[in-house]
């Protein structure tokens, strides 16, 4: 059983018992465990349950790699699934539950996929669930569902209650990892004047230096951590952030930083999480390494870890993973862990040391110590269901035959280091394979660069390959240096501080245990536990011509779990390799992509949630919409009233009112948020040429014209109301949201294409309120405020004028998108409040309504008048639009004239615009479409036509709509079928003129 | 994420102050041209690895246009330079052949 013993655990804290639950079981543990190690204190090695096969997994790690120990944390809209218990520090109350089980982790009924394992082999969904075609919408998905997927998410409507931030930093040089080698290259680097940051993932600085022992500058390594990590904190230009994982590297040293700020104690004030948007420099990766487990039959039962994990265990926290640890191992520093345990008084059988040379000095101290050390063999098969019963030896030379049985309740495995080479990665950088150590390195020669064209990224320590202290301490000393090198900082005089390890004897790669392993065997050495891809199963990719590794990994799910593969990716590789006979470095490695371990969404949204997701750009008039009753709609990012219910009345009563008052009496709108742009210059009208599809250069001074704007292939981008100024200047109207992009637009054709002309462009939409005075009573509430003559023949129709309204500065523009007479009133921002409530108070013997966009778009329904976004959808060319006479004939040019010249858009088969009126009364479905005869390669419907625009028009009692219909202008009057939601249902409609009110525009011609 | 000099206003913009605006120095065929011409100014793009001439935009800073010289496989900046311009600047074209010797990009080397 694990336990807790009597005395150690360096980072425990025995005075301060913490208890918390697991499967709600009450347990306790100490300050300074983290959830893994309490866990097994209080004997849980059963942690989870795997991906497919639901087998029972236990601990088999202690940090990030750790692929077995998920958990569900926390509760209610806490909740969060897959959090790994080897980097959950234990805090008070904690609240932990095991996954991937049902009815419980004792006892699980998928654990019957087990027995049917031999048919879930590599591919098995791929090869199963695609006949007959039919069943995979409605039995194998939903199935398939309900069985995948590790976890639960919080209910979908619970909003997550912590705050999250971005912080933004800019340094010279980053350190990520704060083991030995990181804290080395900190120092060197800040030695020589550079402003450096330190990340480390962990709440402790060291690494594994303390656990694994030596001596570095004749101190103990804890005692060298300690003195080191002061000398930085007294430096002004470093500074060190734990519980912060480097996650990802980006171009131009751009690097994403995660802090955990208080999931270790949720009590406390302030954001959960922080992302650390760097800009560093140089980055110095000191990210260590992980050691890889061993491939033999039932290396994932639970009680089997890998060595190193079981020595941070017993010094970290006290805990002892078994009673009696078998140690298998094809390298020296596994001994280390043998010694450790026999020095705690705990039983260590036997060392398996697969190499037939055997070890070194440790080997030795082992032997000294009394354990048994066997060379040349190896684990056949690990006994046991829940937990490690026993080991069956036999020799790594042979097949499996076995040689004796050893019983015990751990196995501690050491299949040799993999650096973390993963950041290193992420940008850029290409790796070698080093065959003395079995590992892939970074290769220095092809290091990511930066903006300059030299190398931005640095690699220090083990993770640079350099396993031995003395080697990692001066490569860090040397990393450091250089990265404050490269940057203009001159490193002082100082050395890489003088380390002593242990001799070791070289390392045996064993990529599988026995090397011959007969095949019943190779179907239980696992390579990665948690989606549960076994030896067999690369080996069965293999053989059916998976020869990528990226097409191993898909076809297999090797390394896709949330661990993504950090423990067994080189394990997998390797054996793909062997079983393609190539090198490793032939079959290569899969793409590492950042997040290094996943971070949480809500630090990815930092602030940018609720009120804060984007700016609201609100209108003068906002605060009177708001106090109104204003029923918001979201324009760009501009909130429009959509309409004014009144209380008691519904949201499309309050539109049909706002219609009818408007067509009888007098009816307001805020028309703030079209875009006004001003364009100026001696060659504005020349200009406006070439943006408009009409002549604008001949528009007189005092006129108003409406305009099309299309993009260079010629598709309608925009449209508005272009009033001249004078004889240099236009005042360009248009969408709401359309002004940045139509500015921009402008802009880009000035500066990168006409640069020679002069003309200048100034975006003054919000500089003026604007309100659009529409309906029989218009002129009438004008002539209340008095003091500008707007009689029909001093303000013509498209006429405009500027004066003082009501004591206002004021323009007025005769224009109508209602086909009402309308004026629209532009005054000064801050003057747009004011005249909105004289309008209104003016206007109240007329019935004055403020009317929103909902009731501006009947209106303009009801004349035939487009709205971009709803009649134009990227695709649609004005001549579709029926708008032949806004475009120019006389002009050589404008953006798109070419495009429009082109055969598919003179094609007499185009959709165009027509209206359509519905033969039952009922309003069609915006976006439906119009049904033609027979069927197209796909077996869909063929369409004749689609609804671009549909409402229920208040002023006719009936349902309008404007569509796009195959030759619809020359089908007037002909009665065609849309199809409703459900593709069966039809909605008859008839061909009509899109001007279904007013035709001749009597209304606004007074 | 990349960050580029603005050469307008002189600042290193980062890559949210930016917004991409294509290749650069493409030829505009309106009115006139044949189908080909106006296709090719229209929709063919150059996509190389290595070097590549393009339009970037402060749009969240000074707003001018301008042009960059990239390597689009290693990200390296060889410069930035003006939009009203045809051509890039014959010192950036030398240090391009100094880092990229053989470099080609449309008719340029």
């Amino acid at each position: 059983m694990s336990t807790r013993l009597a005395t150690g655990g360096r980072l425990t804290d025995r005075s301060d018992r913490l208890e918390f639950t697991f499967n709600g079981k009450r347990l306790t543990g100490f300050a300074g465990d983290t959830l893994a190690s309490a866990l097994l204190a209080n004997d849980q090695m059963l942690v989870g349950r795997s991906f497919k096969y639901h087998r029972p997994r236990g601990v088999v790690a202690s940090g990030a790699e750790e692929p077995n120990a998920l958990v569900n944390l926390g509760t209610g809209d806490r909740v969060e699934p897959n959090q790994r218990a080897t980097t959950t520090e234990l805090f008070h109350g904690l609240s932990a539950t095991s996954q991937n089980h049902w009815p419980s982790l004792e006892h699980d009924i998928g654990a019957l996929n087990g027995l049917v394992a031999p048919v879930l082999t590599a591919g098995f969904y791929y090869k199963m669930f695609i006949h007959p075609r039919p069943f995979w919408k409605h039995i194998y998905e939903p199935f398939i569902r309900q069985s995948a997927g590790l976890g639960r998410a919080p209910d979908p409507e619970a909003r997550d209650p912590d705050t999250y931030e971005h912080v933004h930093a800019h340094v010279d040089v980053l350190v990520l990892g704060g083991g030995v080698a990181g804290l080395q290259a900190a120092h060197a680097a800040g030695a020589a004047g550079a402003q450096v940051l330190l990340l480390e993932q962990s709440p402790h600085l060291g690494g594994r230096a303390p656990v694994d022992g030596g001596t570095i500058d004749g101190q103990d390594p804890e005692a060298w951590v300690e003195a080191t990590v002061a000398a930085l904190k007294a430096m002004d230009n470093v500074d060190i952030r734990t519980r912060t994982m480097g996650a990802g590297i980006y171009d131009h040293g751009y690097v994403l930083g995660y802090e955990r700020l208080n999931d270790h104690a949720p009590w406390l004030a302030g954001p959960r999480h922080r992302l650390w948007r760097i800009r560093a420099g140089q980055v110095v990766t000191a990210t260590g390494a992980i050691e890889r487990p061993l491939s033999f039959a039932g290396n994932d039962v639970p009680g089997v870890m890998l060595a190193s994990a079981m020595r941070d265990y017993l010094v970290n926290y006290g805990v002892a993973a078994g009673d009696r640890t078998v140690v298998v191992t094809n390298n020296d520093d596994a001994y280390r862990t043998a010694i450790i345990l026999k020095q705690a008084g705990l039983d260590v059988p036997a060392i398996l040391d697969a190499r037939e040379y055997g070890g070194g000095a440790l080997a030795a101290e082992a032997r000294a110590l009394g354990i048994r050390v066997e060379q040349g063999r190896a684990i056949a098969k690990v006994q046991g269901g829940k937990r490690v019963t026993g080991v069956a030896i036999c020799a790594q030379a042979g097949a499996g035959g076995l040689l004796e049985e050893i019983p015990c309740d751990a196995v501690a495995m050491s299949g040799g280091w993999s650096p973390v080479v993963h950041l290193w990665s992420h940008c850029g950088g290409k790796l070698l394979w080093d065959d003395a150590q079995a590992m892939f390195r970074p290769d220095p020669d092809r290091a990511p660069t930066g903006a300059d064209g030299a190398p931005m990224l640095r690699v220090a320590g083990a993770a640079n390959g350099f396993l031995r202290l003395g080697d990692t301490l001066r490569d860090a000393e040397a990393q450091g240096r250089e990265a404050a090198a490269a940057l203009g900082f001159t490193p002082g005089a100082g050395a890489a501080p003088a380390a002593e390890a242990t001799e070791e004897a070289p390392l045996a790669p064993v990529w599988l245990m026995p090397q011959g392993a007969r095949d019943d065997l190779r179907k239980k050495a696992w390579l990665d536990y948690q989606n549960d891809v076994k030896v067999s199963d690369v080996q069965l990719a293999a053989q059916e011509g998976f020869e990528s590794v990226e097409h191993t990994k898909r076809y297999t799910t090797l390394g896709m779990a949330t661990d993504q593969g950090k423990l067994s990716n080189i394990n997998g590789l390797a054996t793909l390799s062997r079983a393609l006979g190539e090198e490793i470095p032939q079959v290569g490695t899969t793409t590492f992509r950042p997040p290094y371990t996943p971070i949480s969404m809500g630090a990815i949204a930092g602030e940018a949630k609720g009120k804060l997701f984007q700016p609201i750009r609100k209108t003068p008039l906002h605060d009177w919409h708001e106090a109104h009753g204003a029923h918001w709609e979201p324009v760009g990012q501009w909130r429009r009233p959509y309409a004014y219910p009144q209380p008691g009345e519904s949201v499309h009563d309050a539109v049909m009112r706002e219609v009818t008052a408007t067509r009888t009496g007098l009816g307001l709108l805020d028309a703030s948020t079209l875009g006004k742009i001003l364009v100026k210059g001696p060659d504005a009208g020349r200009f406006m040429d070439m943006m408009y599809t009409n002549m604008m250069s001949t528009l007189k001074p005092g006129r108003c014209r409406y305009g099309l704007m299309c993009s260079e292939n010629g598709f309608l981008i925009d449209d508005g109301v272009v009033a001249r100024i004078d004889d240099q200047t236009f005042l360009c109207h248009t969408t709401t949201g359309g002004a940045d992009r139509i500015h921009a637009h402008m802009e880009e054709w000035l500066q990168t294409e006409w640069w020679d002309w002069q003309v200048y462009t100034a975006n003054l939409t919000e500089q003026y309120a604007q309100i659009a005075v529409v309906g029989p009573k218009a002129r009438a509430v004008l002539d209340k405020l008095g003091g500008m003559d707007l009689s029909a023949e001093a303000l013509p129709f498209m006429g405009w004028a500027e004066g003082t309204l009501g004591g206002l500065p004021a323009r007025v523009f005769r224009i109508s998108f209602s086909g009402e007479l309308s004026f629209e009133v532009a005054v000064p921002a801050h003057r747009g409040r004011a005249l909105w409530e004289r309008l209104h108070e003016a206007g109240a013997e007329f019935g004055a309504t403020p009317y929103g966009t909902e009731a501006l778009h009947i209106m303009r329904a009801e004349k035939g008048f487009i709205m971009i976004g709803d009649e134009t959808d990227g695709t649609v060319i004005p001549q579709d639009l029926g708008l032949h006479w806004a475009i120019s004939k006389k002009k050589d040019d404008y953006l798109g004239k070419r495009a429009q010249a082109r055969s598919h858009m003179t094609d007499p088969d185009r959709w165009q615009l027509v209206g359509l009126e519905t033969l039952e009364g009922g309003v069609l479905p915006d976006g439906a479409y119009a049904v033609a005869p027979g069927r197209n390669a796909n077996g869909q419907r063929n369409t004749q036509g689609r609804v671009t625009s549909s409402y229920h028009s208040p002023t006719l009692g009936r349902g309008i709509a404007m569509g796009l219909v195959h030759k619809g202008p020359e089908r007037m009057g002909e009665e065609i079928a849309f199809a409703m939601e459900d593709g069966e249902t039809m909605m008859r409609a008839r061909i009509v003129s899109p001007v279904f009110f007013d035709p001749d525009g009597e209304k606004q011609n007074v | 994420m990349l960050i580029l000099k603005c050469p307008y206003c002189g600042v290193m913009a980062d890559e949210t102050e930016l917004s991409p605006g294509g290749e650069a120095h493409l030829t505009r065929h309106g009115p006139g041209s044949d189908d080909t011409e106006f296709e090719a100014y229209l929709f063919m793009r150059e996509n190389p690895r290595g070097v590549h001439f393009e339009r970037w935009r402060h749009a969240h800073g000074c707003g001018k246009w301008f042009h960059a010289a990239r390597c689009t496989q290693t990200l390296e900046v060889f410069g930035t330079y003006s939009a009203q311009t045809t051509r890039p600047p014959q010192d950036l074209l030398d240090t391009i052949s100094e880092k990229r010797p053989g470099w080609r990009w449309r008719d340029l080397a």
